[in-house]
């Protein structure tokens, strides 16, 4: 059936240094909306490494918006290198084996907009600060969001990240969990307003 | 944005008239063309901050993003496959014992990246309302009936071509409550993963010739009329199946790798 789509004629291989057509331009954003929590979440999505893992932490928050109210319709994804530095690429991610490691996960808040993955502490990649990317759906948030999850422990590499210089000073704070436990960071999210948490748009 | 030209009653409120919200979307569309009019880049994503989408109010972010370089971790994406989807997952229509209510349609079209380079082996995630315009959400409150035979989530990993096919039924409109008498248009939910986490996408696809286009401020969210326009799928009459199904075209661009012919990029964010 796919030799009869119109696009089949439009887009055959690799298309480097094509002129600009207006057939490949970005498909727009929408909306999660409140309706995803039958179709996105699934088990064990938020555990990149059962509980039981003996480097395993504990990632939390509570996502806010601009009145302070908690967000109890956001979806979040993170993304992740394990704790030597290196990106998977392993399948498995929604069929979790419990034992492989693939760097994603995904976890809806709580009626408490709070929210909690399990997880192991990423290390370096390419020497740099170690951060978990973190994308943010929500109802009301017409297009999702990035940002990161720096660690306060690693204060010297913290202390030369380009990424966090680009970052006001003021802040900066935001970007990074404080923790709260012998293996546990807390993360909040604040989507608008006092204490807005950092979000980045990438050059890519 | 022209704020003090807008109406002033409680937004949010819920009790607002259709005209009222219409009047806004209709001064953010003529604003939105004046500034291509005077040299600017059409806006190629909805408004972070869009009043008349009330939700938005309270969760956009005030300052402007910040605009860093993609380290490794966000120039690669997770990888999904045959251990995580089974290739039953793209027939929505096969999940119970019944057949489910409404008009069985199919939906395909390729993934692409900026570059019109197919991506290959990405996890490709639909949700939608049944026939009735209700969805399977304990907070979905609309008294139209539950399908028994349907629960509207599908799954599918595209093909060597970028290219993915869900068979369904059409989903029916339904309302909310962002102002009175407000419906959404028929529309279905895509969850999309590039090669790179930064072409993540979440959108919907919506269906050609839709009276409620105008009306909805989620769909009027993208502020430029062509934009908006590339998430209305194409009734292609070659993709239906006689005696059996509705065929509808949909392509989808992903962002990046931006190269410098790309025009139009970050009119807005
Ligand atoms: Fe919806």
């Amino acid at each position: 059936m796919t030799d009869l789509l119109p696009s089949e004629t439009r887009a055959t291989g690799p298309a480097i240094g094509t002129p600009a057509s207006g057939i490949f331009v970005q498909t727009p954003s929408q909306t999660v909306g409140p309706f995803y929590g039958y179709a996105l979440p699934y088990d064990k999505g938020p555990e990149l490494v059962p509980g039981h893992h003996p480097h395993a932490i504990r990632l939390h928050g509570t996502v806010t918006d601009g009145a302070g109210e908690p967000v109890i319709d956001a979806l979040l994804e993170i993304w992740q290198a394990d704790g030597e530095g290196a990106l998977s690429s392993e399948l498995g991610s929604l069929d979790r084996d419990g034992f492989t490691f693939t760097g994603f996960g995904r976890a809806a808040t709580t009626m408490a907009g709070h929210y909690t993955f399990t997880t192991v502490k990423p290390g370096p990649v390419a020497g740099h600060a170690p951060y978990v990317l973190v994308t943010i759906f929500a109802r009301g948030l017409t297009h999702h969001l990035f940002t990161r999850v720096y660690f306060e422990a690693d204060t010297a590499l913290l202390a030369t990240d380009t990424v966090l210089a680009q970052v006001p000073a003021d802040r900066r704070s935001t970007l990074i969990s404080v923790q709260d436990g012998p293996a546990s960071y807390r993360f909040d999210i604040r989507l608008q307003g006092e204490g807005e948490t950092v979000f980045l748009d990438f050059d890519a | 944005m022209p704020h003090d030209t807008l109406p002033a009653p409680a937004r949010g409120s819920g009790q607002e008239s259709q005209d009222s919200v219409t009047a806004e979307i209709r001064a953010i569309e003529a604003d939105a063309a004046r500034r291509v009019q005077q040299g600017g880049s059409p806006e190629l994503h909805p408004r972070r901050d869009y009043p008349p989408y009330r939700s938005s109010l309270l969760r956009h972010p005030t300052h402007e993003l910040v605009r860093v370089d993609p380290e490794e971790v966000e120039r690669v994406s997770p990888a999904f496959g045959h251990t995580d989807v089974n290739v039953l997952e793209s027939d929505l229509t096969i999940q119970h014992v019944g057949e489910p209510l409404g008009e069985r349609m199919t939906v395909s079209g390729r993934v692409l990246d900026g570059e019109g380079r197919p991506v290959r082996h990405q996890l490709v995630e639909l949700w939608q309302a049944n026939a009735g315009g209700r969805y399977v959400h304990k907070r979905d409150q609309h008294p139209a009936p539950l399908d028994p035979n349907f629960t509207g989530v599908g799954r599918v990993i595209t093909g060597d071509n970028g290219e993915y096919k869900f068979t369904t039924i059409k989903p029916g409109a339904y309302p909310w409550k962002n102002h009175v008498n407000a419906w959404r248009p028929a529309h279905i939910h895509f969850s999309l993963f590039g090669n790179a986490f930064t072409q993540r996408l979440i959108t919907q696809m919506y269906f050609p010739g839709d009276p409620l286009f105008a009306l909805d401020p989620i769909y009027q969210s993208i502020a430029d009329p062509a934009a908006r326009a590339r998430l209305v799928g194409t009734y292609d009459h070659d993709l239906s199946v006689s005696e059996w199904s509705i065929g509808y075209n949909w392509d989808i661009v992903l962002t990046g790798p931006k190269a410098t012919w790309m025009e139009g990029e970050d009119a807005h964010d």
